[in-house]
This record gives structure tokens, sequence and C-alpha cells, in this order.
């Protein structure tokens, strides 16, 4: 069962990490690169991909750089998430990008390198 | 979530662009806390004030937001990158950085917040009365509020605790219930924690908690090590709220916070022996901390360079107490408007290490500043590094 956070709809490729993520640090603002060496996407581009990850952590100005990322056009089209942190939401608030929490079961089925297709308005939201 | 007539109206434009974002922003939120219905708060303390963090885009965002958006509630700020009484002193800070950093600055003053520039707004003002809503988007404030002010608040994040003070709203959902439920209850094992013990055991409990913890085998600590103590909790997870506890819950989940866990986190932030600078204040300090400072170095001097953060407010009435003359004597450098964490004052190409009481600066300092860390508690930063 899908929650909707923040409307809207996307079609792309899945990144996914296991790893929750502070935007804060961990992600390059302009390029959209994850810089820190800890995750598992380290290096990796975050740029027009559906990000699949836990939930954000760490601080509250995390929400800038998901915002920054927008304007940057470095920003992940979508967002798919296990738990909503009020940080991510109020990003992707801010940014328009549509994101949604999904279950655990949900959440362990979707792969990387998936193409994936979000539409909030749908009756079944995920495809 | 529930929202009033009114609030769909704001919600669907009818009250104006900002009006609309500050309400979507308030949704998502929410929606992400399975909030049933917003309800009104009397203070906001917004974060992303620093150019450091918010960049270019965040710059941009708060110049136009300001021409037309007002805050509805009383409102402060966290602290800037810079203190500008100080600039010339640091060379290495270009004129882009001011210019950037003041168009902020005059952003948030625009939109009618204090100019507070801290991240201790509870050091500055007297708190309301109990359980009072607030919006504290600055970790270790909402942490502080909830667990030693009585007021309630989530952990908010920049973007919420704006929408909050343009709306004068918050979602009601988590901390901001009666009915917390906290299922785990950190053990304290250590005999006569410095501050910095205070620092590391909430940085464990930040990491090992979800939203509030349960605190046993700790008496009365000092204000200090409970800003320590915040300022580490805040620092490392989502936890946003602690209960000091004589008998523990038996029902709760029980972790030891012993000489084990201490030295893991000491291990993952101290990466230097010593350090070229020191820095005092993440959080910023308080009048009560100055003057305790003013006492310990009395007829003593810093070695090296020594930078001390504290508000402005509390600069200034720390010079009306006399308290700054011998902190300046020995040498230390009182900065206002800034902290340790993510200023751009410590000049990596000079500094490889820093040392500091505080586990909130470490965390900064080793991830974001990039420089080592040498970690001490105050009274032995003072022993060591004066003469």
């Amino acid at each position: 069962m899908s929650k909707i956070i923040v409307q809207g709809k996307a079609q792309g490729t899945v990144l996914k990490t296991t790893s929750p993520i502070n935007f804060l640090g961990a992600v390059d603002k302009k390029t959209g690169v994850i810089r820190d060496e800890k995750y598992d996407i380290f290096k990796k581009s975050i740029k027009d991909t559906v990000l699949v990850f836990p939930h954000g952590i760490g601080s509250s100005v995390g929400a800038y750089t998901i915002y920054s990322l927008k304007s940057n056009q470095s920003a992940p089209i979508a967002m798919i998430c296990q738990k909503a942190d009020l940080t991510v939401a109020s990003g992707c608030a801010l940014a328009n990008i549509p994101m949604i929490v999904v279950s655990n079961e949900e959440f362990d089925s979707i792969q990387n390198g998936n193409e994936i297709s979000i539409d909030t308005k749908s009756e079944k939201i995920l495809n | 979530m529930e929202l009033t007539a009114e609030e769909k109206a704001a919600l669907n434009g009818e009250h104006g662009e900002t009006l609309q974002t500050a309400y979507r922003i308030l949704v998502a939120t929410g929606e992400a806390t399975n909030a049933e219905k917003l309800v009104p708060i009397k203070w906001a303390h917004l974060s992303g004030v620093n150019y450091n963090t918010i960049g270019d885009s965040g710059e941009e965002f708060l110049r136009e937001l300001s021409k037309d958006a007002r805050v509805k509630v009383k409102a402060t700020v966290n602290p800037m990158g810079i203190d500008f009484d100080h600039i010339s002193e640091f060379k290495h800070i270009d004129d882009e950085f001011v210019q950037k950093q003041a168009s902020i600055r005059d952003s948030y003053i625009r939109m009618g917040v204090e100019p507070t520039f801290s991240c201790t707004p509870y050091d500055i003002f007297d708190l309301p009365e109990k359980n009072t809503q607030v919006s504290f988007a600055e970790s270790n404030a909402a942490i502080f509020a909830n667990s030693l002010g009585g007021l309630k608040t989530n952990k908010e994040s920049a973007f919420s605790a704006l929408a909050s003070a343009i709306t004068g709203k918050s979602p009601y959902s988590d901390l901001r219930k009666d009915d917390i439920t906290t299922p785990m209850t950190i053990r304290m094992k250590m005999d006569n924690p410095s501050e910095l013990d205070f620092g590391m055991l909430g940085f464990f409990a930040g990491k090992v908690g979800d939203t509030s913890v349960n605190i046993s085998g700790v008496s009365k600590p000092n204000r200090r090590s409970c800003k320590a103590l915040c300022g580490g909790m805040g620092t490392s997870g989502t936890c946003a709220k602690f209960q000091f506890v004589d008998t523990e819950d038996e029902k709760s989940e029980k972790v030891d916070f012993g000489k084990e866990e201490m030295n893991e986190v000491f291990d993952e932030l101290n990466t230097a022996e010593k350090g070229d600078i020191i820095t005092l204040g993440s959080p910023q300090l308080s009048l009560e901390e100055l003057s305790d400072l003013s006492k310990m170095l009395k007829g003593k001097s810093f070695q090296k360079r020594c930078m001390i953060f504290c508000s402005r407010a509390v600069q200034e009435q720390a010079r009306s107490h006399n308290y700054t003359n011998e902190i300046e004597r020995a040498g230390g450098e009182i900065l206002s408007d800034c902290c340790t964490c993510l200023t751009p004052l410590i000049d990596t190409n000079e500094t490889d290490a820093v040392t500091t009481n505080s586990i909130k600066g470490a965390y900064y300092l080793k991830n974001s500043t990039g420089v080592d860390v040498n970690l001490k508690p105050l009274a032995k930063i003072i022993e060591d590094e004066t003469k």
C-alpha cells in the first residue's frame, strides 16, 4: 500500500540504496553525485533517477539541498521511501518532486535499475 | 489530514503563491507524520541561514520569498556562517561569501524574524508556558525545548519550520501529541560524567533511539552538560526528546551506555591527538558558561588560537557583566552570529585539526569542514592549552 506525500507523475530508472540518506553532506547539491564513500551508491548520480532509499537523516537543512538539486537540474524525478521524514517530505514539496512511501514488501521488491512509473492520481500508483 | 475551509483555500492558491507554497509543505509533512490536522504554534526557530549550507539556490529562494512573505508568529533564526564584525580578520573569506551571506541575513530580516542568529534560542528568551506548541528546526534546540523546556515540537526541517513561521501552524503529530510512547531506556553507566561524556551519551542515544528515549542513571546535570547532550543527540539521528528517569519502566527496552559504548563514539569522532586551534561553543555558549569560562581562565593564557562562539545577545550581556575581559585577555576570540558547525571561518588551508569539547561540533568539523578533531572536556582543554 503506497502513501502519497507529494503529488505528481514520473517515469524512470531506479537508483536504490538501503542506507538512509543525509542530504546535507552526502549529496553534491550542484551535480547530484553521492560524495560520501560510506554509501553503497558512492560516486553515482541521483540526477533524473527514481531514488529509492529508506528515509532521510541528519541536518534539517538537508531540505535546502533537495531544493538546490532541483534548481540545478540535478534532482531525482521522484523519491520512494520506506518511512517519511520531515526533511525529505518538505524538500520534495517545495521542489515539486513526487514522493511516496511504500510498505516494506514493496520496498524490498524494487530493484536497482528497474524501469518504474509513478502516478499519484492513478489507482495503481506504482507500475 | 483534515484541513479547514480556510486552509484548503490557501492550499488552492486563493491567498497567493507564498501561502500556497507554505501549505503545500505543511500538507506533505503532515502526511509524512500521519497528522490529523494543523494546530497553531507560538514560536518558530528557523534553520537554513548559513550560505555555506544553503548555497546560491537557497539565497535566491529566500530573496524571492522575502518580497512577499512575512512571519505570522515569533520567529528566530539559526547562526550564519560568519561574524560580520570580525570579517576583516579572516582574510580567506571571499567577498562573494560575505555578499551572499548578507543577502540571506537581509531576507530573513525582511520577513520579520528576530535577528538572533543563534542555535540556542532557549538561552536568549524566556520560554513560553509548558505544553506550548512551537516549531524548532535546529535539532539541539528542538530537543532542549521538548526535554528540558516542557514545550512541544517535532524535529522540524528548515522548510517545515519556515512554513510554520509564515502560517502560524504545524501538523499535529508525533511529539506534539500528549500520548507519546517511549519504548527505550538508556542506562548511563559512567560515573562523574563531563560535558564531553554527556555529548557522547547524546550521540549514542540519537543513534539507537527512535523518537523519544528515557535516560536513567544520571543525577541532575548542569546546563553545559544538558546542552552537550541535546547537541550530540540531534546530530546522530531522529530522536527529538529525552526524559531523565529514576526508576526504569519494566516494559521498556534497556540499552547500556558504558565504557565500551563511549569508546566507540569517541573513536568515531576523535581523529587527532592535538589540535592547531580550539573552538568552544556548539551549541553557542550561554551567559553562565561565559561566566564560568572567565573564572577558569583567571591568570591564564591560551597557547594557541581559541574561537569562542556565543549569540550576539549573550555577548552583549557578557560585556556588560565584564565576563569578556578575562576571556579576551587570555587570548580568546569571542565570535557571534555563527558557530563551530559549518563555519567557513576555520581556514582549512591553515588548520588540520581542531580541539573542542563539542560532539556536535566534532561531527560537522570532521564530516563537513573536513578537518581532524581532538576531543577533550573543557577542564582538560584549559589545563592542557593554557599557561
